[in-house]
């Protein structure tokens, strides 16, 4: 039997072939290493991510998180939901506070949700995945199975934004939180200790409809790993990690800089460290090449 | 529902007295506005800062103030990246966030969104998109926003970023097999229902209010 079991909510970036594959590559990798068995929620869907405000009224947006939970409530009753995703955790969490402080509330979205056959009945808890690290493991249980540490590589922890805020990790702070650049040193690796930009904005959403603001914010970014001596960024954010590397390039042609700064996931480092190879770590799923961890994960 | 619309009808007055209960009515954590103690706190703390003309602290104090017209026509609250940083340092604990997007969804209701607004638009798409299928298509959202513009505008667009394209292609992070179908829901038929309920009751409660 596994040591922890978890109804899995992975998102729409963590499908096969979608923007964040290599984060649910290098997840399932590292869970397997960790004993912990996901069981994806089945049928889940979209949590209607922060940008949906305009078109998805109230209701709307905290009915399709109630959906997910529903699901996980019949089908892996007794599990935590655990997301991969800043967002859909963020999401799912507003839904759980607002469906179980506001009765009113409650009725009405059992209501919506009966026209599909389900209901919510509060049990359902949600996790992100580094609360499933963090406090059901702890540092030190993480660090066992490391087998090849990842001595010498600098890394720059991007928390970023909504795995920091509204909510955060408990017993962090918002404005310099740890846990991230803890992590790094877990798998024997060097977290930056001044990267002034920790816990700044990519964008978010706006990436993609206000690009030059965004690119402003992404070019801050890159530019303090570069002067900080990082050889990598590292977030546990799958749009931090697809804005921040994939627009180096858009940043490049338009502004004449020459980035050329890897970002990588939390969980590639872990897989990495645990003896995975390039392919579960999910390394060959970047833009950027991180070659120093590639490098690594290829030495036997 | 019909009372807003009645009211955006009147004549244009600069400023409106009730406009703050109006706010506490209409608006998602618009009841929180009068906790506004302006320190300015959230102003200083906002990414996108340099790129709006009212920061949070003066739309609180302009919706005070009656001046329903130019709050509801500004670009600012639409700026909002949801990074939740001003949220976290409000002394007053306002979720500022929920009000900028509330402000934002009610100017969009009332037809008085900038027209030309590209996060509303964003913002649209998206919801259009997921509902569809229950899940996000990432190449038809990104491709619908290259071509919002035109056929022209839209290949330009994409030549434009076919490095990136064809760098998320050869790293497995795109499928252009998504553009025929892609990942779905399979109970979409109840997805659908499940929202049609959801504002049927909001309509309902909307009716009940006013």
């Amino acid at each position: 039997m596994a040591k922890k079991e978890y109804a899995f909510y992975p998102g729409c970036s963590s499908q096969l072939k979608a923007s964040a594959a290599n984060y649910l590559t290098s997840t399932q990798a590292m869970c397997k290493t960790l004993d912990i068995k996901l069981t994806t929620i089945p049928d889940w869907n979209c949590c209607g991510a922060s940008i949906s405000y305009t078109g998805a009224s109230q209701l709307t947006r905290h009915v399709l998180n109630a959906r997910n939970f529903a699901l996980a409530e019949k089908h892996l009753p007794g599990q935590d939901v655990v997301a991969t995703c800043a967002a859909c955790w963020l999401n799912a969490r507003e839904s759980k506070e607002k469906l179980d402080v506001d009765r009113q509330f409650l009725a009405d979205a059992n209501e919506a949700l009966k026209a599909a056959g389900l209901q919510y009945q509060g049990r359902a808890n949600i996790k992100h995945m580094v609360e499933v690290l963090i406090e059901d493991f702890g540092y030190d249980q993480l660090a066992k199975p490391v087998v090849k540490p990842l001595g010498g590589i600098k890394f720059a922890g991007y928390v970023g934004c909504q795995t920091n805020r509204p909510f955060g990790i408990a017993g962090e702070s918002f404005e310099n939180p740890m846990y991230l650049d803890k992590l790094v040193e877990t798998v024997g690796a060097e977290p930056l200790s001044k990267y002034d930009q920790k816990v700044t904005c990519c964008g978010g959403a706006l990436a993609f409809s206000e690009p030059d603001k965004s690119q402003k914010q992404i070019r801050d970014i890159v530019e303090s790993a570069y002067d900080h001596g990082a050889d990598m960024i590292v977030t546990p954010c799958p749009l931090c990690q697809a804005n921040v590397e994939v627009y180096q390039a858009e940043i490049n042609r338009k502004q004449g800089t020459k980035f050329n700064m890897p970002v990588t996931y939390y969980s590639q480092l872990m897989t990495v460290a645990y003896g995975g190879s390039v392919k579960e770590a999910g390394l060959d799923g970047h833009l950027i090449q991180p070659t120093k961890l590639q490098a690594l994960a290829q030495k036997t | 529902m019909s009372a807003t619309i009645d009211r955006n009808a009147t004549p244009v007055r600069p400023y409106q007295s009730d406009f703050l209960r109006e706010v506490e009515r209409e608006v998602e954590g618009g009841e929180w506005v009068k906790m506004c103690m302006q320190c300015g706190v959230c102003a200083g703390s906002c990414p996108f800062g340099p790129h709006w003309e009212h920061s949070p602290q003066k739309l609180f104090m302009m919706i005070r103030a009656g001046q329903r017209d130019e709050v509801l026509t500004s670009d600012s609250m639409w700026m909002c990246t949801s990074c939740y940083n001003c949220v976290v340092r409000c002394p007053r604990e306002l979720p500022i966030t929920t009000i900028m997007h509330g402000l934002a969804t009610y100017s969009h209701r009332l037809g008085l969104a900038p027209k030309m607004q590209p996060t509303r638009d964003f913002s649209l798409r998206f919801v259009d998109n997921f509902t569809r299928g229950g899940r996000v298509n990432e190449l038809k959202l990104t491709l619908g926003l290259y071509f919002k513009d035109g056929l022209l505008a839209g290949i330009r667009k994409g030549w434009e970023m076919r490095y990136v394209a064809l760098g998320l292609l050869k790293a497995g992070r795109l499928n252009p097999f998504e553009l025929f179908g892609g990942h779905r829901c399979k109970d979409v038929k109840g997805i659908e229902a499940m929202l049609a309920k959801a504002h049927e009751i909001e309509q309902r409660r909307a009716g009940a209010k006013h």
